[in-house]
């Protein structure tokens, strides 16, 4: 067996697994978790809209803190929506999805993608030296949130060396690509990127909170 | 034919003129992406050359190599065999039979030890001591290695010989293995396909006959002139690729109008071969052109990479159960995970 053979095959379907089962063990386990019961009247019923509400003001910068988020979001912003078009926007990764779900859609044209990719990878790498030159996120970070960046880089960068055959062979580049894909996958559930999951979950619960008492949003 | 004449002088006795030569040679440096100033070289090399001798056996194979090589219009199969090599054994295209074929075998091998061009197609089977394949009595693994003696060099024509190619697939019944498992001691040229392109036989068979040294060969011991690119990177469908248009079946909107067939299997991005540019039948056509995606016959294990129709970026495998069996046990840990979480906070509750 070859090495894409190999990435296609039983690599593929192992990281899938893991993927899997990390994300319905970790979600399962913490919306079954046991809450404290709230005896006071609510302000608001229902409260599930300020879940929604939540989720999306949440995502925009507040304007007092503007002037001191503006660079670290941007960046954020060009990263996480680059790495959406990549994913769901390069027709081969749009029929990997197929194959799983049944799900497809229109893909993107390869020169888009790549700029995407291109653009993707250049702000995750300036993330990374401001996480590195920045004195408060320096000491906050671990071995999580280094690893974590690594597993996401690697896909986008073997992605775009596969693209522009650079490197080794497009075949084993290719299989090189897969196969970070999938340590990504395999990754995901037990390190800081669940927050793809979990930032619906603690941002809703909180807004659902906040409406229940009657908070502004 | 004379062995010792030069190629040139045999062609002017047969009356090809020395124009038609030098066409000939443009044409060929042309197809081995030879800069022009290199057919003049090319026809200066083959018009000193001597016909070599060629031994071509064939083992667990279709013949279809050899029905490409009829097929080769530059240089025709005449040409080749007529005047620019001296085709002392194969199978298929030789008149005698029998013992005398094998006795022709031998005297040439004999006449030529150390000289000889080796042409093997099909892969050579190693069960049962090669008693699988056999031929007047001998085993293929038993007369590569006897013949591969007194070869100069060994050129393994089509994926069988090339890469051990349908016999070897899983599970390999015969224990099929290619020419280069079986031989080590001797330059290996391997030009793979299912069949191959025949002017890419003929030319490598031409340069070999020119410059008296294989040519450059990539990992797989393939020339690089001819194997140097993908099918996918020298498509005429290629734009259509980046453009994100793709048929999505073969008789769509998207395959009439010629787009991708990438979503429809095509295995072109990872298939080195010249289809794409030499083409076949007198560059008249490539499957690629004729509908259908490339099932990456060029490449070693082609038969065992999963389906001709399921596109690269998708799972070799088609079975959910695993999956499934991932989420279950995701969903059983979480249960657990939060009963014991709940019982945890009902005792730490119940001690305050």
């Amino acid at each position: 067996m070859d090495l894409l053979s190999f990435a296609r095959g039983p690599a593929l379907q192992w990281a899938l697994v893991i993927f899997l089962l990390g994300v319905v063990w970790r979600l399962t386990g913490i919306l079954l978790l046991g809450r404290a019961p709230d005896y006071s009247e609510p302000r608001n019923a229902p409260a599930w809209p300020g879940a929604f509400k939540l989720i999306l003001t949440r995502s925009w910068p507040k304007r007092e803190f503007a002037a001191r988020t503006a660079f670290g979001e941007t960046m954020s912003y060009v990263f996480h929506i680059g790495l959406a078009i990549v994913v769901l926007g390069f027709a081969p990764h749009i029929l990997l999805i197929q194959s799983l779900t049944g799900l497809s859609w229109p893909g993107l044209p390869t020169g888009l993608v790549t700029l995407s990719a291109a653009l993707t990878a250049g702000a995750l790498a300036v993330l990374l030296v401001r996480r590195l030159m920045h004195p408060v996120l320096r000491l906050i970070s671990n071995f999580d949130d280094y690893f974590s960046w690594l597993v996401v880089m690697l896909p986008v960068v073997t992605g775009l060396m596969a693209t522009a055959h650079a490197g080794p062979r497009y075949e084993t580049m290719l299989a090189v690509h897969i196969l970070s894909a999938e340590l990504m996958l395999a990754w995901l559930p037990f390190g800081k990127l669940m927050h793809s999951f979990l930032v619906f979950v603690s941002r809703g619960t909180t807004g659902a909170l906040f409406t229940r008492k009657g908070a502004a949003l | 034919m004379n062995d010792d004449q030069t190629l040139e002088q045999a062609l002017l006795r047969q009356g090809v003129s020395r124009r038609a030569f030098l066409k000939y040679c443009a044409a060929l440096a042309s197809l081995m992406a030879m800069p022009a100033s290199a057919a003049p070289a090319l026809a200066e090399g083959l018009a000193k050359a001597r016909r070599p001798a060629v031994i071509w056996l064939s083992f667990q194979e279709c013949t279809g190599c050899t029905e490409s090589l009829t097929r080769s219009f530059y240089p025709t199969l005449e040409t080749l065999i007529f005047n620019m090599l001296s085709l002392d054994y194969h199978e298929t295209l030789m008149a005698a039979a029998g013992f005398q074929a094998e006795a022709a075998r031998e005297a040439a091998m004999a006449r030529n030890h150390g000289k000889y061009l080796l042409v093997v197609d099909g892969s050579v089977s190693t069960g049962l001591d090669g008693s699988y394949s056999t031929v007047a009595g001998h085993a293929n693994v038993d007369t590569l290695k006897r013949a591969a003696q007194g070869a100069a060099a060994i050129v393994a024509v089509g994926t069988c010989s090339s890469f051990g190619g349908i016999p070897k697939a899983n599970p390999n019944p015969t224990a099929a293995r290619p020419v280069s498992d079986i031989v080590h001691d001797k330059p290996i040229i391997n030009i793979s396909g299912c069949p191959p392109i025949p002017e890419v036989i003929t030319g490598v068979l031409a340069q070999y006959l020119t410059f008296g040294a294989i040519p450059e060969l990539d990992e797989h011991r393939r020339p690089r002139i001819f194997y140097g690119n993908t099918i996918h990177d020298r498509c005429y469908r290629r734009p259509f690729y980046d453009q994100g248009k793709f048929a999505k079946t073969f008789d769509d909107e998207g395959a009439r109008n010629g787009w991708c067939l990438y979503e429809l299997g095509c295995k072109g991005p990872t298939t080195y071969n010249a289809c794409a540019t030499v083409k076949w039948n007198e560059a008249t056509s490539f499957p690629i052109q004729s509908g259908h995606g490339c099932l990456g016959c060029s490449e070693p294990d082609f038969w065992d990479k999963g389906s001709f129709y399921k596109p690269l970026s998708t799972p070799t495998w088609s079975d959910r159960a695993p999956l499934a069996a991932g989420a279950v046990g995701g969903l059983a840990l979480g249960v657990a995970a939060a009963a014991v979480a709940r019982h945890r906070q009902k005792r730490i509750t119940e001690e305050q």
